[in-house]
């Protein structure tokens, strides 16, 4: 099924499965799309109006978008130790040694 | 004083936005996909909210102390003023879609008519409702597109459906002697009006489905006197079981 993310995709229709998308809310101008979840959707735009249906019933947004699942590469989670790990004993890389004012939000 | 014919507008308005909202709900749960279940649904609430605000004006033109509760589930049958078209039965999806592509191309340009309403509460529920819909013809005309130009079952499923509701769809434009008074102070909107805009509205979306506009065939109308199809009163008696068999319940 993660080959066929578009509408054209006959085995999809014919096994009667739509595509899986992915879904990014912008909660408000100013602050970056975050993933929320995903629907399933025949083509882009019955994507973007599922999202919207599933998504932003509660005032959750002002922009969504979506993504084929089948687009995303993820990283190997058997890969953790070498891609990840090395990080964990470079303290100096963590801006902690400043103090973030209160009103700062959103960091 | 009681306002009549203001009453009779206000349940119309409210009347086709209640039942094909209770319409709508019998999906919840028994849609093809969680996320259709979840559009229909949606769709649904938001008539039932602008039947809500239409009722309640209802009432108070009314002046007998019935709120929109009452008007909603105390009435009998004959004295519901909805069209037609939203109390006929959900069918398959494809005439659940047909049905909803009408009959919200049709509200919207209602609705965006009577946000100029001489009347303020009705033209505050319009400017409120016109957005709402506006998204239900967008999403009935992309599920027209969708199911008209998909496979050779939606097509066939969708033809039918709306070869049931194209029958209904006349009644929409009809304007009777009891909102004349409105029309001219400016209250209602004249429906007869909206035609052309409508006819374009459906044309464009029919060709992009690859759809022959159904054959003329004569208008069904009345619901508007309280003429209804047989379907009309099993919703009802759904609709209205828990008021009637514990009448004034609360939760």
């Amino acid at each position: 099924m993660s080959k066929n993310n578009t509408a054209s995709s006959s085995e999809a229709v014919g096994q009667k499965i739509w595509p899986l998308w992915e879904v990014f809310i912008r909660a408000k101008n100013g602050l970056s799309h975050r993933h929320a979840g995903s629907v399933h959707a025949a083509d882009a735009k019955m994507a973007l109006e599922a999202a919207r249906d599933t998504y932003t019933r509660r005032m959750e947004g002002v922009s969504l978008w979506v993504v084929p699942s089948a687009a995303i590469v993820a990283s190997d989670p058997g890969d953790a130790a070498e891609l990840f790990e090395p990080a964990a004993d470079k303290v100096y890389r963590h801006p902690t040694f400043y103090v973030i004012p209160e009103n700062i939000k959103n960091i | 004083m009681a306002d009549t014919a203001l009453f009779d507008y206000a349940c119309r308005l409210g009347d086709d936005s209640l039942i094909l909202g209770q319409r709508l709900s019998e999906w919840c749960g028994h849609a093809p996909m969680l996320e259709v279940d979840l559009s229909l649904a949606n769709v649904g609430l938001d008539l039932i909210g602008q039947a809500t605000h239409f009722l309640k004006l209802a009432g108070e033109a009314e002046g007998k102390g019935r709120d929109e509760d009452k008007l909603a589930f105390h009435r009998d049958v004959l004295d519901f003023k909805n069209c037609l078209l939203v109390e006929q039965p959900n069918g398959d999806f494809a005439q659940t879609i047909a049905r909803q592509f009408l009959f919200s191309n049709w509200q919207e340009l209602l609705l965006r008519e009577l946000c100029k309403s001489t009347n303020a509460t009705v033209a505050a529920v319009a400017q409120k409702a016109v957005k709402e819909v506006a998204y239900h013809a967008r999403l009935a005309n992309e599920w027209m597109v969708r199911l008209g130009d998909g496979t050779a079952e939606s097509r066939d499923r969708l033809v039918n459906g709306l070869d049931w509701m194209w029958r209904f769809s006349d009644e929409l434009f009809e304007a009777d002697a009891a909102i004349e008074p409105l029309i001219a102070s400016g209250v209602a909107c004249d429906a007869r009006k909206l035609r052309p805009e409508w006819d374009v509205r459906i044309a464009r979306v029919l060709k992009d489905a690859t759809l022959e506009r159904p054959k003329a065939r004569r208008a069904t109308v009345g619901g508007r006197k309280g003429h209804h199809s047989e379907h009309l009163g099993h919703l009802l008696t759904e609709m209205q079981f828990l008021q009637r068999a514990y009448p004034d319940a609360k939760w």
